[in-house]
């Protein structure tokens, strides 16, 4: 049998003392051979970064170090070489993207010569020759003009073009191993199609071997040859792609399949009744950013001709990718954003028309979840506190107030002494349940919720979305869900609204949407979600989640 | 915010603890005063120019054979009660016009930071000897003149981090939940603003202390408080003859003031983990 590429043995890295366990990653064995791919899968906290800085030599030294095993690159332990050694296999051999394509590139440095720079330190090429291998890698890329694109600033790129910049520096020196961080997380879900895609044929091409690293179980079935599932810094379940995600063994790894959102098949259309509860109307809002007393403002359309209908007990899907305005909606619904022109009715009243004082009753009818629970509540605050300050605002007293507040937290699924401790306590799930109860504390018709789940890992993720949907019928809300993932909006949603660049581009029931899309672009976007071709394995499908709070 | 923790971090920092010992030694320095040294530290108790170790003044005694030691004991309380009120004016000057330019940002914040480079363009030192000179030197008047030269970089911390805090999403949900402007700055923001203007504020302190003192130098000090920059100021002209009635209270300020500035570092690596850990 031939030596593995990369072969990983009883590999354990140590956390300071004080962390939260005491090994990142406790003896982890893997290999990874030529001309495949190899998919890390596990959720934040799994060890899975870890292990790929650990080959990269890029553990924050001295606080957390490999204790114990090796990694053997072609039959060499890394860990043991000289450091001199050890560079120019970083970079040379072995390259890595990164997950944030914003802050892996240096801003101040034109994208030719950062791509030129691992040119230089391994290769001997003179100038000229590097200049012209760094338009050719930015061509390989797929990137337009890549002579021009050479002497751009980083600024000038979109997300997805940056990432193939990464790309490209990653393989300037034609490396026989690619580590790729979560290198689609931070982009859209068209452009992770396009990235996929490349990384797809780039690695075919040169037949490298590729430790792909992700939370998401669409992009396993994407890209994976092979699949190790992480938790908790070990590795739970090994083995080929179509086993571990047709036949998945593991609990742990059934878990994570079944709570991977999709489309719900036998919901049924929300049946409309009554007046509906909010209409907008032609609404629209153009940001002027930057100027000042001398310059000119650049305006950016976010809201252009916006209608859109909520009735009594529906929940509304408002899907579109990062800048297509669906924020600005949801926030000028609830008051945060004053939109430039057009009507929002909520039964019947003009919200935009009211002023400060006019609009404060409406506060309590529509209410918001917002999308960061770290940031969401008050570091300084009690949690019963948090959730009671809205009422309290209203005249409530403080005493019954506290009281709800407690019943709310049992109804969210968190124990009712929640309410005396403070926010950085708790997890980021519990924490997301805890702004639903500050929303549903001020007893609203209308909920908006602007990303709720997308800071969340995928198992937590789940429970949310069925908190969420379980209070939706409890209380009959009506529900303006916010999100970018369309999987997300297919299990929660009556009726989806599909939003391009500050337009509402289609809007139907889910299943309409989901099964005859009228729109050109609500195809791109359903072509677009990772893994469409692999269908969850039918006794996971409505698996019950484990854990009854996250 | 002032917990276990608070004190542990603190304690990490040597330095701190050291100033904070020296500070505690001057806290109770002014506050025994009286009892240490009876009477009036202006009056004659010895002969003129007698050196330290001598009998009857430890710090020996000025040209007019007033007690040294005493004036310092008694001048620890103008200078500790001057930096500490002229800083708490500053602050709550400073603290509320930088609140209100954050929070409300736009024509309110260009207002409010106009009027605050007004104050920033003049020399600091020069203006308040202005501002003394117009409304006769007294203890009121010199910390009115400081709190009114030292706010401004106080106003420019707090508006900025109140518009980095505003537009958080805890901030937000605030105002979605109805709650009025003055209780989402008052409860909201204000609270998780503290850590950086506490540490800019024990700083000041020090700063005050040593404006204070220049004022006294030049005579501008409150005639009726013994002060030790009226101590230096008064025997400048003997200074080759009798070093002592400069040096101590030289020594003096030199305490208070490195002791303040270690305690404030230490409130920095205490409140802000965060930019103390990288220094290992």
């Amino acid at each position: 049998m031939t030596v593995p590429l990369l072969d990983v043995r009883g590999l354990s890295i140590a956390l300071p003392p004080g962390a939260d366990r005491p090994l990142a990653v406790d003896n982890l064995t893997f290999t990874l051979n030529a001309n495949e791919i190899l998919c890390v899968v596990g959720e934040s906290g799994s060890g899975k970064s870890m292990t790929a800085h650990a080959m990269m030599g890029l553990l924050p030294h001295p606080h957390v170090r490999v204790s114990a095993g090796s990694l053997l690159f072609k039959g060499r332990d890394v860990l043991t070489m000289p450091e001199a050694e050890q560079r120019s296999l970083r970079g040379g051999r072995i390259a890595m993207v990164f997950q944030e394509p914003m802050t892996a590139l240096n801003p101040l440095m034109r994208v030719g010569r950062q791509i030129g720079e691992s040119l230089r330190a391994h290769t001997p090429l003179p100038a000229p020759a590097r200049h012209a291998r760094v338009v050719e890698l930015l061509d390989q890329v797929g990137l337009p003009n890549p002579a021009e694109l050479a002497d751009a600033y980083p600024f000038r790129l979109s997300g997805g073009q940056r990432q193939r910049v990464m790309i490209a520096m990653a393989l300037a020196c034609q490396p026989d191993i690619l580590i790729a961080d979560e290198p689609t997380t931070a982009l859209d879900v068209t452009t992770q199609k396009q990235i996929l895609d490349l990384i797809r044929a780039i690695q075919a091409e040169r037949h490298m071997g590729m430790m792909f690293i992700t939370h998401d179980f669409g992009v396993v079935a994407e890209i994976a040859h092979r699949v190790a599932v992480m938790r908790h810094g070990k590795l739970v379940e090994y083995g080929a792609a179509g086993d571990v995600l047709n036949r998945p063994q593991h609990p742990y790894t059934r878990q994570l399949i079944a709570s991977v959102p999709h489309y719900i098949e036998h919901r049924d259309d929300h049946a409309k009744s009554g007046a509906p509860l909010l209409v907008a109307e032609k609404v629209r809002k153009t940001f002027h950013v930057g100027g000042g007393l001398f310059r000119k403002s650049k305006p950016v359309v976010a809201g252009d001709d916006l209608s859109l209908t909520i009735h009594p007990g529906e929940t509304v899907g408002l899907v579109g990718e990062s800048g297509s305005g669906k924020s600005t909606l949801g926030r000028s619904i609830v008051g945060l954003i004053k939109p430039d022109s057009g009507r929002i009715l909520f039964e019947g009243t003009d919200l935009l028309s009211l002023d400060a004082k006019g609009f404060r009753p409406y506060r309590r009818r529509v209410q918001m979840v917002f999308q960061d629970p770290y940031a969401s509540l008050n570091p300084r605050h009690r949690i019963g506190d948090i959730i009671a300050q809205g009422p309290v605002a209203f005249g409530e007293d403080r005493n019954k107030a506290l009281k709800r507040a407690r019943e709310l937290l049992a109804m969210v699924g968190l124990d009712g002494s929640a309410a005396d401790r403070f926010p950085h306590e708790f997890s980021g799930g519990q924490r997301q349940r805890v702004g639903i109860a500050r929303a549903l504390a001020m007893e609203p018709k209308l909920l908006v919720a602007d990303e709720p789940v997308s800071a969340l890992d995928v198992s937590v993720q789940g429970q949310v979305l069925e908190l969420l949907d379980d209070i939706r019928k409890r209380l009959g809300l009506a529900m303006l869900f916010i999100t970018h993932d369309l999987r997300v909006a297919a299990q929660v949603c009556d009726t989806i609204a599909v939003m391009r660049r500050g337009k509402i581009v289609e809007m139907g029931t889910s299943r309409q949407v989901f099964t005859h899309p009228r729109d050109a672009y609500t195809r791109t976007l359903l072509d677009a979600i990772p893994g469409k071709a692999w269908h969850i394995p039918d006794d996971l499908q409505k698996a019950p989640v484990v854990g009854a709070a996250s | 915010m002032i917990n276990a923790d608070f004190w542990k971090a603190f304690a990490r920092n040597k330095g701190a603890v050291f100033g904070l010992v020296i500070l505690a030694g001057i806290l109770v320095l002014a506050a025994f005063a009286s009892v240490l040294f009876p009477g009036d530290p202006w009056d004659m108790a010895t002969a003129p120019f007698q050196p330290p170790l001598s009998d009857g003044s430890p710090l020996g005694s000025d040209m007019l054979g007033r007690d040294i030691a005493a004036g310092i004991a008694h001048g620890a309380r103008v200078s500790l009660l001057i930096g500490l009120t002229s800083t708490a004016a500053a602050l709550a000057i400073g603290v509320t016009l930088g609140a209100l330019a954050g929070f409300h940002g736009g024509r309110v914040d260009d207002a409010i930071m106009r009027f605050t480079e007004l104050f920033q363009t003049i020399p600091n030192f020069v203006l308040a000897v202005v501002l003394v000179a117009i409304f006769t030197p007294s203890l009121t008047t010199i910390v009115a003149a400081i709190a009114i030269v030292s706010w401004p970089p106080l106003a420019r911390l707090a508006r900025a981090e109140f518009m980095s805090l505003r537009t958080r999403e805890f901030v937000q949900a605030a105002i979605t939940t109805g709650q009025s402007n003055s209780a989402i700055i008052l409860r909201q923001i204000l609270p998780n603003s503290l850590s950086p203007i506490i540490v800019s504020a024990s700083l000041m302190v020090a700063t005050a202390i040593l404006l204070e003192s220049s004022l006294s130098f030049l005579g501008l000090g409150d005639p009726n408080a013994m002060s030790w920059g009226y101590m230096i100021g008064a025997a400048r002209t003997v200074i080759r003859q009798a070093w002592w009635m400069s040096f101590f209270p030289g020594l003096a300020i030199v305490l208070t003031v490195l002791a303040l500035n270690l305690v404030g570092e230490g409130l920095n690596d205490a409140l802000n983990p965060k930019l103390a850990r990288s220094r290992g």
